[in-house]
């Protein structure tokens, strides 16, 4: 349960938002000669990072504007929220990426909890 | 007064002028109002209460607050308010409390199930995986129902819970969670710097550790340490931004400083004294810009065998029932330790009257000023000693002393000594269950031998004894600076908080030696010695675990079920692991811990549901004849959220009529006569602007440029994937004003899908869309009869269809009340749907049925809607599509346009799509014209296919019995199926053979109509 701030209403609950799937991803004119591919990379593929992802998001319970979002996938940390249309921001991640620190792929769970000798932090 | 043997004079910070009575068992006791049921019964002698999870060994109290594993008792007398597994000391007292001892039959004192004890050594770790394993079946059908009998605690409380529980939702700066010390001065901190304060303790009063100590000589800033709580409580309580929540457990934290707390608001009152307008219990939801962890400190046990029995306790508290409940465990008490912690509550009970039997204290050297203080009370002292055993059945009696040797061996000699109690004492560690659940890392603090608080990963900050700080003018300091800090981060300035001085500050625990389980020179089989003394887990289980290659925490704990109670091993896990590590030969760092998962402690369901039960679980929407349907006989079904008549069975017929009965007399009376369905479900939007037709035909697969006002449309939206979405006729109300419908179920789907269009691809588009679902009320009117019907209903109007032609609309009026009329059909019937504004929904749906009453009018439902379409071989999107059917397997590929782009339309010639072998939709009639196929019934080529896998063709998606056709029919996806019109297939039907059917067109009303319904061969009939 996080918050979100809406940048036409301000800081809402998540309940009252809708996700809209990974941002920035353009739909391709109709071109008589666009290969299966072409259409398939738009329909199909998305980079589904662990780390930061810039997505799309609607305040379904309120504005009902769609705008986008830097999320952190792996802490759920809000990097940033800007409008359609705009570029994103640069940001700069939180360090480390997640609680632990881990691998950038996998949960690493067994080293979340302790700190090792000779560790940071 | 009432006789209680236990009860101290003058210490405790109970009501002693109240008598109050409560039942344990059966048998019924006197205590006072301030008393948990644990220091009651604790005061009338009364150890033993419950029985353990698996050898049903008999168990008393350990701990005095929420973290005692083994105290847990059922409370209350009936069975819907049954309360089980709660811990004694938690429960507070009440006049005519009952408890009862649970998991013993027939009575706690003589429980059968105590036969597992004599059998324990057949019950090593793993004993269920390597028992209870068989041929397939043999869990499912022997095992599981035998162990689930034997197993479980408390029975679960009846259906038909009377109380109400209510969630609420809240925003605060600083949310300040424990109200010890630490607590208190980190809310009052926070408190004064004006920020919102939320201030939850999970017990009765604030005060925490402050009041578990000797009041004697105890001062903050001379005051006494329950007159210094009452005082910060009160200033507390006049803030007007600080909220303090007794009672109150915060039981999870999540993300995003999300944090569940759980308050039972009425549970310590007697049931007449609860207040009608307050919950029993309420569920908050706390969302904190800054969070102080002052959670505490959890004592741990010492392992060693024989150290479950009832009159075992640990030394804080032992400490705690003297000091806050004013009750003395036992008259003669024996300590053992590996800390200071001990003697201080040895010193405690001997000022307090008792006469202690001995201190056992494994280590060698001890502070000098203990030592002293032990001797001038003439306590005797056995250092460098262990317990090798200990005697009494339902309380503790008498133990077995035995000299500690330099290698850590057992040395001979030693002595019996007798005693009513044994507080033991392993050290204290901080109670970082909620730092760690909000994914802080934790780090290994080799003085105290435990984890605390590491590295921080969400914004909060742990305080006091939960932060490994353990003296008491450190403690507050603390707490006072985590409060201002919390409070500044949240953007509340606040200036210097004086910390009070404290005098009498006791000693700590000092040097605390760790011995994972102690020695003993009982063979490593005959000892006893409980790690989770809830789940009954003896060191000997876990040595085994790890001999077996169970050696890790997460696997250990599950192997052996050590703490996964439900204490979920508060105060045992420790012990665990550091036995893990010491199998193991490594820093219990590198063992690290299991995960700690909210909640903290059991919350019941019911606070969690909160208000959202019964119809409050999903509400639904009804439309405004919805009072009507139900004086009907309508009998509703869920589509999306709203609740549809799915038929009206008529009272009146002789013993009533049946759903099928009833289904087949609308179907045919909506054919031959007049029938009304309530349609205000579908869909609305209002589609309005100058790019509002080019739009339509983005979105739909067909064109919409040469639509005229006053004409309708249907259409077909897919995904971008090619699927159809959905489907609805859009009517031109004006060259830039359309009116859509969707489907019930799609509504909120399509206009979320046509906003996101509008929104992000293509924002220069210039339309507006506005629901309008609910402005409408909809009466579709459908049958031969409906067009006089109409002629009736509305003002001046023509409603011949010769004239207001099929997929036409018209303005019109019903006794002066503007409505719209869309001459459209769902059934293939003559079809009129009125819509007028929604507040007339109910007046004009009576108008109807009245005006309609002799032209043999019926309501239908949506099951003879249903029937109606599927005649007519209409689609119903969700029913005979599934997220994998694009307009050409519908065999609809007259709605797709062939210039232009639209949603989903580089899909349709994919490889895949374009596939010719694809399922395609045909119409089914079976042989034998009374057999109604199954829907989902799979479609094959041969009668009697070989075995697994068959090949399919295709499956069954609509399926009834026609009355107007006079047999069944049934709609399906088939494998190239508009190339097998007319073809013999076979349709399966459950376990029975397969059923042969005839492939055909959709539209079976057009077949019947040119007679091309097949008749039946005869063989089907007479064989």
């Amino acid at each position: 349960m996080f918050v979100i701030t809406c940048p036409y209403c301000g800081e809402r609950d998540l309940t009252e938002f809708a996700y809209g799937g990974e941002a920035h991803i353009a739909r391709p004119h109709w071109r008589e000669d666009m290969s299966d591919a072409e259409w398939a990379d738009f329909l199909f593929m998305r980079a589904n990072p662990k780390g930061v992802l810039a997505e799309r998001w609607m305040h379904a319970a309120g504005c009902r504007r769609f705008f986008n979002m830097l999320r952190n996938t792996a802490t759920d940390d809000i990097l940033a929220v800007y409008r359609i249309g705009e570029t994103p921001p640069k940001v700069e991640a939180r360090l480390p990426a997640t609680p632990s620190g881990e691998a950038p792929l996998g949960s690493g769970n067994d080293a979340v909890k302790v700190i090792q000798p000779g560790e940071g932090g | 007064m009432a006789k209680q043997p236990y009860r101290v004079a003058k210490r405790g910070l109970i009501q002693r002028s109240r008598v109050i009575r409560f039942t344990f068992d059966g048998r019924s006791y006197p205590g006072h109002p301030g008393d948990t049921l644990a220091s009651a019964l604790l005061a009338n002698g009364h150890h033993m209460l419950a029985r353990s999870f698996k050898y049903h060994r008999p168990r008393g109290i350990l701990a005095a607050g929420s973290e005692d594993p083994v105290g847990l008792v059922t409370i209350g007398a009936e069975a819907t308010r049954r309360d089980p597994n709660t811990r004694a000391a938690e429960q507070e007292l009440y006049e005519g409390l009952v408890a009862n001892a649970q998991n013993c039959w027939p009575s706690l004192a003589t429980d059968f199930g105590a036969v597992n004890d004599a059998f324990a050594r057949f019950m090593p770790a793993g004993f269920y995986y390597k028992t209870f394993k068989g041929p397939p079946g043999t869990w499912t059908g022997i095992f599981e129902p035998i162990i689930r009998a034997a197993a479980g605690m408390g029975r679960a409380p009846e259906p038909g819970d009377p109380d109400r529980y209510e969630a609420v939702n809240r925003h605060c700066d600083v949310l300040v969670v424990g109200g010890g010390p630490a607590g208190l001065m980190a809310a009052l901190a926070a408190g004064r710097s004006g920020a919102r304060v939320i201030f939850c303790e999970e017990t009765a009063r604030l005060g925490g550790s402050a009041l578990a100590r000797d009041p004697e000589g105890l001062r903050f800033d001379g005051t006494p340490p329950a007159q210094w709580v009452a005082d910060t409580e009160k200033e507390l309580a006049a803030m007007e931004e600080v909220t303090v929540l007794p009672r109150t457990c915060a039981f999870g934290y999540y993300a995003n400083n999300f944090v569940g707390l759980w308050e039972k608001v009425s549970d310590h009152l007697p049931e007449e004294k609860r207040l009608r307008h307050l919950p029993r219990q309420r569920l908050w939801r706390v969302r904190a810009r800054q969070v102080v962890l002052a959670t505490g400190a959890l004592e741990r046990p010492l392992v060693f065998h024989e150290n479950d029995r009832p009159g075992i306790m640990l030394s804080g508290a032992v400490r705690t029932f003297l000091h806050r409940y004013g009750v003395m465990a036992g008259k003669r008490p024996a300590v053992f330790t590996n800390n200071d912690s001990g003697w201080v509550a040895a010193f405690d009970l001997a000022r307090a009257g008792a006469e202690i039997a001995a201190i056992v204290d494994i280590r060698r050297e001890m502070a000098p000023e203990h030592l002293a203080e032990a001797a001038r009370l003439g306590i005797p002292i056995h250092a460098s000693s262990t317990l090798v055993g200990t005697e009494g059945r339902r309380r503790i009696r008498q133990i077995e002393v035995r000299p500690l040797r330099e290698d850590g061996t057992v040395g001979e000699g030693g002595s019996k000594i007798a005693c009513d109690l044994l507080a033991v004492s392993g050290g204290w560690a901080p109670n970082v269950a909620l730092f760690s659940q909000s994914r802080g890392k934790l780090r290994w603090d080799a003085d105290i031998a435990a984890f605390k608080p590491g590295l921080s990963w969400q914004r909060e900050r742990s305080a006091g004894a939960a932060n490994g700080t353990f003296a008491l003018p450190d403690v507050l300091a603390e707490g006072a600076r985590a409060g201002v800090e919390a409070a500044a981060a949240a953007g509340f300035a606040s200036g210097d908080v004086a910390v009070p001085e404290v005098e009498g500050v006791e000693p700590g625990q000092g040097r605390i030696e760790v011995m994972a389980e102690l020695p003993s020179h009982l063979p490593a089989h005959r000892r006893r010695a409980f790690i989770d003394l809830q789940d009954d887990v003896t060191a000997k289980d876990l040595r085994l675990a790890v001999q077996e290659g169970y050696s890790a925490v997460e696997h250990a704990k599950r192997y052996t079920t050590t703490g996964m109670g439900t204490d979920q091993g508060k105060v045992v896990n420790l012990n665990a692991f550091a036995f893990l590590a010491a199998e193991r030969c490594e820093e219990p760092v590198r063992i690290g811990t299991t995960t700690f998962r909210q909640p903290y402690k059991p919350v019941t369901i019911a606070a969690l549901a909160g208000q959202h039960i019964g119809p409050h679980f999903a509400p639904r929407r009804m439309t405004p004849m919805h009072a009507w349907h139900r004086r009907h006989g309508a009998v509703f079904e869920p589509v999306g959220d709203w609740l549809r008549p799915r038929a009206y069975l008529r009272a009146d017929e002789q013993d009533g009529e049946d759903f099928y009965a009833a289904v087949q007399r609308e179907a045919r009376t909506a054919r031959t006569a007049c029938g009304v369905l309530d349609a205000s479900t579908l869909g609305k939007i209002d589609v309005k602007g100058p790019d509002a037709r080019e739009f339509l035909g983005r979105v739909y697969t067909n064109a919409w440029s040469k639509l005229a006002p006053g004409m309708c449309r249907y259409g077909l939206m897919l995904g971008e994937d090619g699927m159809v979405m959905d489907d609805g006729v859009t009517a031109c109300l004006a060259d830039d004003h359309f009116h859509m419908t969707t489907t019930t179920g799609g509504a909120a789907r399509v206009l979320a899908k046509l906003e996101d269009y509008l929104q992000t691809e293509w924002p220069e588009l210039k339309v507006f869309l506005t629901s309008v679902t609910e402005e409408w009320a909809v009466a579709s009117i459908c049958g031969p009869k409906s067009p006089a019907l109409l002629a009736e209903l509305l003002d001046d109007f023509d409603p011949d269809p010769e004239r207001f032609k099929f997929m036409a609309w018209r303005n019109a009026t019903m006794s002066g009340i503007p409505v719209r009329v869309f001459r459209i059909s769902f059934t293939g019937e003559i079809s009129y749907e009125i819509n007028i504004p929604a507040t007339y929904g109910r007046w004009m749906w009576r108008t109807v049925l009245e005006k309609g009453g002799k032209y043999g009018i019926t309501p239908y439902g949506t099951e003879a809607m249903h029937l109606l379409r599927a005649e007519k071989g209409f689609i119903i999107v969700g029913q005979d599509t599934d997220g994998t059917v694009t307009p050409h397997d519908l065999r609809m590929d007259w709605i797709v346009k062939k210039n232009g782009d639209f949603i989903g339309k580089r899909s349709l010639s994919r490889s895949d799509t374009a596939r010719p072998d694809r399922r395609q939709l045909v119409g089914i009639l079976t042989e034998d014209p009374e057999l109604v196929l199954e829907e989902g019934a799979h479609i094959l080529q041969r009668r009697n296919e070989p075995e697994p896998p068959v090949p399919m063709l295709g499956h069954v998606t609509s399926s009834y019995y026609s009355p107007n056709l006079g047999r069944s029919i049934a709609l399906a996806l088939v494998e190239s199926g508009g190339r097998r019109i007319g073809e013999r297939l076979f349709a399966t039907k459950g376990g029975l053979p397969t059923v042969p059917v005839r492939v055909t067109e959709t539209d079976f009303l057009t077949l019947k109509a040119k007679g091309q319904l097949p008749q039946p061969p005869r063989e089907a009939l007479h064989g």
